[in-house]
């Protein structure tokens, strides 16, 4: 039983140390990129001192400090739809645009984009600047609920989860497909607008979107906190889970609810961002050697968060001006960073 | 009855089967059963005969197709899952495996009817957690990792967790289906203890006749009427019951070593046997497996053991030669 308080102890370590990586990143991304700004100054200019480069200060509040506060949401959001979805289908290939929900907010932008009518609405909305993006991250988050109420509704008719996957996945393509046909109709310069869109960015957040995407992003994980006990029952299956006395139909709506509004919002500010919701929640089960969620989910939040800062920093090519599409980085990051781990650790074979 | 206040879980006039929109598939019908505490019952039935669907419905699971099972009186169905949930742990066939989970980690996911919405433990709660894993002897793997646990102690892990359920009715669906044999009798006997010295009810289903035979305070039968027969295991064998579930062409029932054999339709020659029970009844088994039947009446062919059980000889009448192992004994009869 020593042991036990021992692994806790070793639990609290690792969340300080994640903690600590999370903020130094932090101050690293806001310091890198194009100009490279003192981590001394931008700490300063956080806490609201002045620093005699009025430009750099600019640059901190506006542009580089809600980008690094967007990685870190996306970050997190994205690994905690991940870590729910592979638990809920116990399934290590499950991620947050299983269901579809990216796929769905893929829609809503493809809808407002491509069929805006002429090129110059479509750049008539572009100008009308924060206007424009909200038209795009409300169409998104509709795409993504049009969806999600498409798989609730078939969720209450199927008892099997594994069969729930395979319906999401279907349910995915189809919504991909309808894309590809509007695609196919489309002027190329409306194509385009598409997809840069789907090349994924944490810059587009303005600081008045930030704090609704910090909103949502913040009730998610909570709400996924919540879960946790429910989320442990599920590690046995469902028939376990039901006969531990949990409602596993409505246990099922919470955790599809929750993934949506995490993934959902997230690929409407941001675009869809691959990988990282796959990634994640295997690097923390491995971190950790644990399958307890309410060890997991603050440890995924986390291990979200860094790898998204990680990915942003790469994708500034510090020093230079040319910037990388976000997700691209990810997967040409995060890959070899999992292969490496999956092959040093070997813990991670078992998890379901 | 005697035993009458000792039924926990009873079942009136239940049909189990599936359904679905065209027509329904009863598998067991007409069953009046009764689960006491204290005591282990075998569910005893060939693949398929439907000991997994009358174990989920009965259960709370599945819905019966028709009738209704009651626990302490009370239709189960009319039972909310959390309350349920007290009374009632399973371990199923399912071979769960997260990996990353600790031993303790598991057994105390036993006490999720319990704990408040973090699944927060208390004292009491990581009491019945200790004294579960004491009962069934995994104290010393606590910290280990489900993926690092054989086949035997990952089931010593699934049954601790029902009793950090903590409820008077257990329920395992074919417990030691991929166990050897002393891990098979390891957790026989770990569930017979705690069904008699906790008094609660186990009940679990199995198609190995033997540990059935051997371990079981009550049997539940499935016949091939789609229904079960009830009662103590050596009453249903002695009164043929057991024979007519597992009727199969070429298969008899030895009654007198107590499992299944394949009769083959050649004539086979007889053999006497004369000599110690045990000693006699290898020799008959290696006989009847080369082909030979054992005949109760006098036959050409006489073999006597005679000798101690560490040094036994076998001397055949009709060469009138004496044998130290029953290899050679074998050789020369086949050679007849």
């Amino acid at each position: 039983m020593n042991a036990i308080t021992q692994g806790k102890r070793l639990r609290a370590k690792s969340l300080t140390l994640l903690g600590f990586t999370l903020i130094l990143l932090f101050l690293l991304d806001i310091g890198l990129g194009s100009v490279r700004i003192p981590v001394s100054d931008v700490i300063k200019t956080l806490l609201g001192q002045q620093i005699d480069n009025s430009g750099w200060q600019g640059i901190i509040l506006k542009i580089r400090l809600p980008r690094a506060v967007t990685a870190i949401l996306a970050g997190a959001a994205l690994s905690l739809g991940g870590l729910q979805m592979q638990t809920l289908f116990r399934n290590p290939l499950a991620g947050p645009s299983v269901l579809g929900i990216t796929a769905g907010a893929s829609l809503g932008v493809a809808a407002v984009m491509l069929a805006a009518g002429t090129v110059t609405t479509t750049f008539s909305i572009r100008e009308l600047g924060v206007d424009g993006s909200w038209l795009i991250i409300i169409a998104s988050t509709l795409g993504a609920a049009l969806v999600l109420m498409l798989i609730l509704g078939i969720s209450f008719k199927i008892r099997d989860n594994v069969v729930m996957l395979i319906v999401g996945l279907m349910v995915a393509n189809i919504t991909i497909a309808v894309v590809s046909i509007w695609q196919f109709f489309s002027d190329p310069e409306q194509i385009q607008e598409y997809i840069l869109w789907t090349f994924g960015s944490l810059g587009g957040v303005t600081n008045e979107q930030l704090g609704a995407l910090a909103i949502i992003v913040l009730t998610g994980v909570i709400l996924t906190f919540f879960l946790s006990k429910t989320l442990n029952a599920l590690l046995l299956g469902e028939d376990y889970a039901q006969s531990m006395g949990l409602n596993v139909k409505w246990a099922r709506v919470g955790i599809i609810a929750t993934t949506s509004i995490l993934a959902g919002a997230v690929t409407g500010f941001c675009g869809p961002i691959g990988f990282v919701g796959i990634a994640v929640p295997h690097l923390s089960r491995s971190f950790l050697n644990t399958s307890d969620h309410r060890t997991l989910v603050p440890t995924c939040a986390l291990v979200g968060g860094i790898l998204m800062l990680v990915c942003d920093i790469i994708s500034q090519v510090p020093g230079s001006q040319t910037v990388l599409p976000i997700n691209a980085i990810t997967a040409l990051i995060g890959s070899p960073i999992v292969i490496w781990i999956i092959v040093k650790r070997k813990n991670l074979k078992a998890s379901f | 009855m005697m035993n009458e206040t000792k039924t926990i879980l009873s079942t009136t006039n239940l049909t189990v089967g599936y359904k679905d929109k065209k027509e329904t598939k009863p598998v067991l019908s007409n069953l009046n059963l009764n689960l006491e505490k204290g005591k282990l019952t075998c569910l005893l039935g060939t693949n398929g005969a439907g000991k997994s669907t009358l174990m989920r419905t009965i259960g709370g699971i599945q819905k019966p197709l028709e009738g209704e099972v009651s626990m302490q009186g009370k239709p189960i169905r009319s039972i909310d899952a959390k309350t349920l949930s007290k009374q009632l742990s399973l371990v199923l066939t399912d071979r769960i495996a997260p990996g990353n989970l600790t031993v303790y980690a598991l057994v105390s996911l036993g006490r999720f009817p319990y704990t408040s919405w973090l699944g927060t433990l208390s004292q009491k709660d990581k009491d019945i957690i200790f004294r579960a894993m004491e009962a069934t002897g995994i104290l010393e793997f606590a910290n280990k990792h489900i993926g690092e646990l054989s086949d035997g102690e990952r089931q010593k892990v699934m049954i601790a967790r029902t009793l950090a359920q903590d409820t008077e009715v257990i329920f395992l669906d074919e417990p030691t289906a991929h166990l050897d044999l002393p891990n098979r009798i390891e957790i026989f006997h770990l569930l017979r203890a705690l069904a008699v010295e906790s008094d609660k009810a186990i009940l679990l289903t199995t198609h190995e006749l033997d540990m059935a035979l051997a371990n079981a305070d009550h049997l539940w039968l499935i016949n091939q009427n789609q229904s079960i027969d009830s009662g103590l295991p050596e009453d249903l064998v002695l009164n043929g019951l057991l024979e007519e579930a597992f009727q199969r062409d070429q298969l008899q029932f030895d009654y007198e070593l107590g499992t299944f054999k394949r009769t083959s339709t050649q004539s086979k020659t007889k053999v006497w046997l004369e000599g110690d029970v045990i000693l006699k009844r290898w020799t008959r088994s290696a006989l009847e497996r080369a082909g030979f039947e054992v005949s109760p009446n006098a036959s050409d062919i006489e073999i006597k053991i005679s000798g101690s059980l560490k040094a036994p000889l076998w001397h055949l009448n009709y060469n009138d030669t004496t044998y130290k192992t029953i290899q050679e004994l074998l050789i020369q009869l086949n050679t007849q």
